[in-house]
């Protein structure tokens, strides 16, 4: 067995450009989804039956399917959906990269939801009331009182999941996206040198996410010093 | 949305013929049923014992198991099936020889049950730490002055409460199994999510082919989800709130 790390060395142009996807992939899934998230627990949380029905609905079956089997349906629907908005008469060209990101952010809303959907419970009701009280209607109450504490309890959680999407993204190897695995992938095929390839990959995430999990407990610590 | 749905496309016969498509589906369903089976015993077991371990005073065991699950839980599960069916055979030569000369479909199903089951160990482990830490501290006292030696505490007194609270958790555990599995597909291990895809490819009935995978998604959590309620039933402890609440 003769290991040949140099290689990684030439290659690492090619794999910051994958690294990068991958950081731009997790930072607008985090964003996209934490607002959609947002969305949908309020829609959870409604008086509407109708509406929090729907909502429960769409958060259940994205929990209990596979995240490929996920980006799978999404790298053949967005095309389709697309196609019905425009009235184009094929289906556009949309690209892995591209319909990854729109998967990613729906996929990681139904989590987000059931995150902030646990921190809007974990406010006691005489907040709203209060802001009730105050003459604050819904939106003003959601959006200055009970969001802002929400997510201020949520935020270790909501991290934690972060770090768990920057881990997921790398599933986007199923559809050749090229992120920082599917990068690495390419290399190591082309070079025949599988091993040092990996083995360097999984090196990188290791570091980042232990680093970034250590950085989560600390906060956590903080915040539950403060309450 | 324009799309012509075919949902007689599963009694059509696949390519290699003698096999239909929904045939293809049932056998992708067996894999991913026996692989997310034997590593959910590997996680159970494993997990258990790593998840105690951190609960005891020997110091180098805590670490030993904080390591564990640090390893497990900082690399993405993909890496990590990569890292089992590429990485490690070269890395051992005789398990490469073994490989080269057997069915590929037994390196791809050692691979994926040895990575889903130890990377399930380290979440199991976490829920088992977790709930050997949340009985109160008087029991493990109580034990210690009954004049029980550290080994039978565990064994009669904490283990016994810590399982049965840690059910819940384990439930959404074995529910992501099952999820997870579906990472095999990308070292060429034919279950269920891999033959929805390929039927697609086929057919170009992937809409019909991701449905179907879907809907058998849902009844497999639906039915891990229920077999555990049973389970936290039967073995529930009368008068504690954790145990069912009776």
């Amino acid at each position: 067995m003769d290991l040949d790390f140099a290689v990684i060395g030439g290659a690492l142009p090619y794999l910051w450009k994958g690294f990068r996807y991958t950081l731009e992939l997790t930072v607008t899934a985090a964003a996209g989804g934490l607002v959609f998230g947002t969305l949908l627990a309020l829609a959870r949380l409604s008086s509407v039956r109708s509406l929090a029905l729907v909502a429960a609905g769409y958060v259940n079956l994205m929990r209990s399917i596979p995240l490929v089997l996920v980006i799978f349906w999404f790298f053949f629907l967005v095309p389709l959906i697309l196609q019905g908005l425009t009235g184009a008469e094929r289906p556009p060209q949309v690209g892995a990269e591209r319909t990854a990101i729109v998967t990613f952010i729906m996929f990681e809303a139904a989590f987000f939801c059931e995150i902030m959907r646990a921190g809007i419970q974990s406010i006691p009701r005489g907040q709203l009331h209060s802001a009730n009280a105050l003459g604050l209607s819904y939106g003003q109450a959601m959006r200055l009182v009970i969001l802002p504490q929400a997510f201020r309890n949520m935020l270790p959680i909501l991290l934690t999941q972060v770090i768990v999407l920057f881990q997921d993204t790398s599933l986007v190897y199923v559809i050749s996206a090229t992120d920082f695995v599917g990068a690495a992938a390419k290399v190591a095929q082309r070079d025949s040198r599988l091993v040092e390839m990996y083995l360097f990959v999984a090196a990188v995430y290791f570091v980042l996410c232990y680093a970034l999990s250590s950085l989560v407990r600390r906060l956590q610590q903080r915040v539950a010093v403060i309450r | 949305m324009n799309y012509q749905w075919n949902w007689g496309v599963f009694l059509e016969e696949t390519p290699e013929g003698g096999v239909q498509y929904w045939e293809l589906i049932v056998s992708g369903l067996g894999w991913t049923l026996a692989v997310s089976a034997l590593s959910l015993l590997i996680a159970l077991g494993l997990g258990a014992v790593i998840g105690t371990l951190r609960t005891t005073d020997r110091r180098w065991l805590v670490r030993l198991g904080n390591g564990w699950v640090e390893l497990f839980r900082n690399i993405p599960l993909l890496v990590q099936m990569f890292l089992w069916y590429f990485v490690i055979p070269e890395l051992v030569p005789p398990l490469k020889r073994w490989i080269v000369a057997s069915d590929p479909v037994h390196a791809q199903f050692l691979s994926a049950v040895l990575c889903l089951g130890l990377f399930t160990s380290a979440r199991v482990a976490e829920q088992v730490r977790a709930g050997i830490q949340s009985l109160p501290r008087g029991q493990r006292h109580a034990a210690a002055a009954l004049g029980l030696t550290t080994a039978q505490a565990y064994r009669h007194v904490l283990l016994p409460m810590a399982f049965r609270i840690v059910i819940p958790p384990l439930t959404s555990e074995a529910m992501n199994l099952v999820k997870n599995s579906s990472i095999a597909l990308t070292i060429g291990l034919a279950e269920l999510t891999f033959r929805a895809r390929e039927m697609g490819e086929y057919t170009f009935s992937f809409f019909e082919a991701f449905t179907a995978a879907t809907i058998i998604y849902v009844v497999v959590a639906t039915t891990v989800n229920r077999v555990m309620a049973w389970v936290e039933r039967r073995v529930a402890v009368p008068g504690y709130i954790a145990g069912g609440g009776r």
